[in-house]
């Protein structure tokens, strides 16, 4: 009835006055639904959100690339070499010449030395990854700079192990930005920050012609790009919310793909002619955390019990499928020294003997989860695997901010968290998996074991270590023993990776998904 | 002279007479909705630097939002801050709040003018018929198409809508304002595109917008319709009953007559309260309607804001939606008073 009367009242409306709607996107033109609310600079000094990084992926250019098309080995950019000093602290980049900004001005090694410099003194959420080398607002200008155009000398305060230096510099933050045009549009000393945030100022292979937030991006392809003009004029990246909107428009033909979608309309769209997808893991970690503030949880057979109380996978299998992959360690499989063992399985025996032996019933907890899906289904099934050994779980669903607020402020009992790696280093996650230098209150750094008060110097001394590491295979041998013990006695469970599934059009070809050490590239796509 | 001035006056008292009620009702909106952004349980400070900033960058914008401040101070410094124009910018899209304000605001203006239009043109005539066939078939019609339009949910009905009419049929377009051909060739003017396409002479632009702009309008207007022609049956009913109608039927007067002249004309004025009201719901409340159809809208931005603690952009949406409902009310309380002699 009320279809009919839509349906009717569309029609009269509609009547011969409108077209039918146009259901093919330009051949030139590569159009991209996604959900694009989560991009609030384009900055790279500033941006620090998943829509954000890949628009600076896509039209910035770095000096060094964890190249997503070769299992993320260093490849040279902007730079054609480096080479590290006998004292392992003085870092020598050689620019590659003849690259030029989509201004037309030349990319110099003083413009390297200047996104690094104004990244630090702006010191915007993203700083730390390059201010963890030492550098301060008031001698970043001494230990980065260019000795001459085309040579960047980095000095770095200790010397740390060269993969963590280099793999830092294939972050965001670092990203080489136009200094004549930026210092053109600065305001009161910002950097150009202001004018940044919305225009961009960078030599990659698209030129960002426009973002309207919570709208659209859109992209205009580099044909003088130093690595060859990319396959397609223009890039637009739509913002549609709902999940079936991104799937009627890739079905329709409206949008050539579609990304972020759940695994309802992954299962639809598999079995529809014309349709192909693309898939790449993603450095998202789902983990379930207990806190030791609770004198209950603190103990180790109760925790340990209840990490045996999560149907792996169940979870995996019924309710995830497509978007993550089983995973129990705390670095993303694709990271250096990442460890792959899935020792952990849903015993319901074992946990009740270790509960038993532990001298507790009765057991009752809040679990705390932000209410998107899947992590709600998720909180579900361990609910209802926690109830088969009689422990009672209660859960309590916020948004996602007002959830993070409460971890941070350890007000909580259980929690099912995500995430995300910083930068393409193990340091990233070892340092919050990990470490917990200060386990007080007022610590002033909340890493997620400090967030779940789990007190461990001896872990965190070892995970300071790994980043001094000068030999890369030992390095990979720390992070690999530090994950096995990791996974044997933390409170801290991971239980999925994300991946990322990209449906396309048949006939949409060279997407680059990015996987772990990376975004999404667009400069191969093209439509045949 | 003095009797246009006197004319003039007695227009313009009810604006006067209502200003200080109006200040009172501002202050106390923006006073409830700075409390409320204050006291929710989540951390202003997230919204801007996330949750991976070191601390002393969490500490600086800390300071930097004036957060160590008592609330009182924090809210004198806003309320200050207001009064010269500035609502301060917008975390979500790093532009000032008023500017994003002025891109979302006719987003939804346009929705939500249609939406009505629409559903005057419907909900009224169904309203009618429904009260001079009381009890009979047609008002049974009417009441069960208000019934589904007050029971189904928006976003269903929406997602249906697009399934049907734009993925089966292929009559409409699908989400989103304008076809990405079009998309950089409009000069943002009013911010209505199809006004804007239309004066800049883009004839086919603005043909798409339009195609673009019926479904969501649509799904809107059903809820008006159920809404609108509910309140018209009940007016309608309780003129019918009057002796005047009577009177008026005795006199020879025709059927039509009687029903749109005497007892419509006399309804009027309480209509269009309803109508104001329900274009005010409209304006605000067409949250999941734009989130479907991807419609940036004055909804969809305020939600965003709000569950992300983005408070500029939440107080800067809130003060719009309370102007509009504001404004719409003393307008209608106007036409009341031209409409309805007695209450001058």
């Amino acid at each position: 009835m009320k279809i009919l009367f839509t349906g009717a009242v569309a029609l009269l409306l509609t009547g011969t006055a409108i077209a039918p709607a146009m259901a093919q996107t330009p051949k030139d033109t590569i159009v991209m639904g996604k959900t694009i609310d989560d991009l609030i600079s384009l900055d790279p000094a500033e941006s620090f959100e998943f829509s954000g990084g890949e628009v600076l992926a896509n039209s910035y250019d770095p000096l060094l690339l964890a190249d997503p098309e070769n299992g993320g080995k260093l490849t040279p950019i902007l730079a054609t070499s480096w080479d590290v000093g006998a004292d392992g602290k003085t870092y020598t980049f050689k620019m590659k010449p003849g690259v030029k900004f989509h201004s037309g001005n030349p990319v110099t090694a003083e413009d390297a030395a200047y996104s690094i410099q104004r990244a630090v003194i702006l010191n915007k959420t993203p700083g730390f990854i390059l201010t963890q080398f030492g550098f301060t607002k008031d001698n970043v200008n001494e230990r980065v700079k260019a000795t001459d155009p085309m040579t960047l000398v980095i000095q770095v305060e200790k010397a740390v192990a060269p993969s963590f230096f280099l793999n830092c510099m294939t972050a965001n933050v670092a990203l080489v930005v136009d200094s004549k045009l930026v210092k053109a549009n600065e305001k009161d000393g910002d950097f150009g920050n202001g004018w940044l945030k919305t225009n961009e100022a960078g030599s990659g292979a698209f030129r960002m012609r426009g973002w309207k937030a919570s709208e659209s991006v859109s992209f205009e392809a580099n044909k003088e790009w130093h690595r060859g003009a990319p396959l397609s004029n223009r890039i637009i990246v739509r913002h549609v919310v709902e999940p079936q909107a991104r799937q009627l428009g890739v079905e329709k033909g409206d949008l050539d793909i579609v990304r972020d979608l759940g695994k309802d309309q992954l299962a639809v769209l598999k079995t529809k002619p014309g349709i192909k997808m693309v898939e790449g893991d993603r450095g998202y970690i789902t983990y379930i955390a207990f806190n030791q503030k609770n004198p209950l949880l603190a103990k180790p057979e109760v925790y340990q019990a209840l990490k045996l109380l999560v149907d792996y996978e169940g979870i995996e299998r019924d309710l995830v499928r497509g978007a993550f992959k089983p995973h129990q360690t705390f670095l993303p499989s694709g990271f250096l020294g990442a460890v792959d063992d899935l020792p952990f399985k849903l015993d319901v025996a074992k946990a009740k003997e270790l509960l038993a032996k532990a001298g507790v019933s009765d057991l009752k907890f809040t679990l705390d989860v932000r209410a998107n899906q899947p992590y709600i289904d998720i909180a579900q099934s361990i609910q209802s695997t926690m109830a088969q050994a009689g422990v009672k779980i209660e859960i309590i669903q916020a948004e996602g901010r007002q959830v993070l607020t409460k971890y941070r402020a350890r007000n909580h009992e259980i929690m099912i968290q995500a995430w995300g790696p910083d930068y393409f280093d193990p340091h990233t996650n070892a340092e919050t998996f990990a470490m917990n230098e200060d386990n007080k209150d007022d610590a002033r750094s909340k890493t997620l074991a400090w967030r779940n008060a789990w007190d461990i110097p001896d872990m965190t001394k070892r995970t300071l270590a790994a980043v001094l590491e000068q030999d890369t295979a030992k390095r990979v041998k720390i992070y690999e023993d530090l994950q096995r013990e990791h996974l044997k006695i933390a409170p801290i469970a991971p239980i999925l990776q994300q991946v990322e599934v990209a449906v396309m059009r048949s006939n949409v070809d060279g997407f680059i998904v990015g996987g772990t050490y990376g975004s999404a590239l667009y400069h191969k796509m093209k439509k045949n | 002279m003095a009797l246009t001035l006197q004319g003039l006056w007695r227009g313009a008292a009810p604006v006067f007479k209502l200003a200080p009620s109006l200040v009172i009702t501002f202050l106390g909106l923006i006073l409830v909705t700075f409390i409320i952004g204050r006291i929710v349980p989540i951390d202003p400070v997230l919204a801007v630097v996330g949750d991976r900033a070191p601390p002393d960058v969490y500490d600086r914008i800390r300071l930097e939002m004036g957060l160590d401040q008592p609330i009182w101070r924090q809210f004198w410094m806003y309320l200050l801050k207001i009064m010269s124009g500035d609502f301060g910018v917008a975390v979500l899209t790093a532009k000032p709040v008023l500017e994003d304000i002025k891109r979302v605001f006719p987003a939804t203006l346009e929705l939500a003018t249609v939406a009505t239009i629409i559903g005057a043109m419907i909900g009224i005539p169904l309203g009618v018929i429904a009260a001079t066939h009381q009890g009979r078939w047609p008002d049974h019609i009417v009441r069960v198409i208000a019934l589904f339009g007050q029971s189904v949910p928006t976003f269903w009905l929406a997602l249906i809508g697009l399934l049907v009419l734009y993925a089966k049929l292929d009559l409409v377009p699908g989400p989103g304002r304008i076809n990405i051909a079009y998309m950089d060739f409009i000069e943002p003017i009013t911010g209505v595109i199809v006004l804007d396409a239309l004066l800049q002479g883009e004839w086919d632009a603005a043909r798409d917008a339009a195609a673009h702009l019926i479904l969501p309008a649509c799904v809107l207007a059903y809820f008006s319709i159920a809404f609108i022609s509910r309140m018209t049956r009940s007016f309608m009913i309780e003129q019918l009953k009057q002796e005047y109608i009577t009177a008026a039927r005795v006199k020879g007067a025709s059927e039509f007559r009687v029903v749109w002249r005497h007892a419509f004309g006399n309804i009027a004025a309480p209509l269009c309260t309803v109508m104001a009201l329900s274009y005010a719901n409209l304006l605000e409340g067409s949250v999941l309607t734009e989130t479907v159809f991807s419609w940036p809208g004055l909804g969809q931005y305020i939600t965003n804001s709000l569950l992300t603690a983005d408070m500029n952009a939440v107080l800067g949406g809130t003060i719009v939606v309370g102007f509009v409902f504001v404004t719409l009310n003393l307008l209608a309380d106007l036409l009341y008073r031209t409409l309805d002699p007695r209450s001058r």
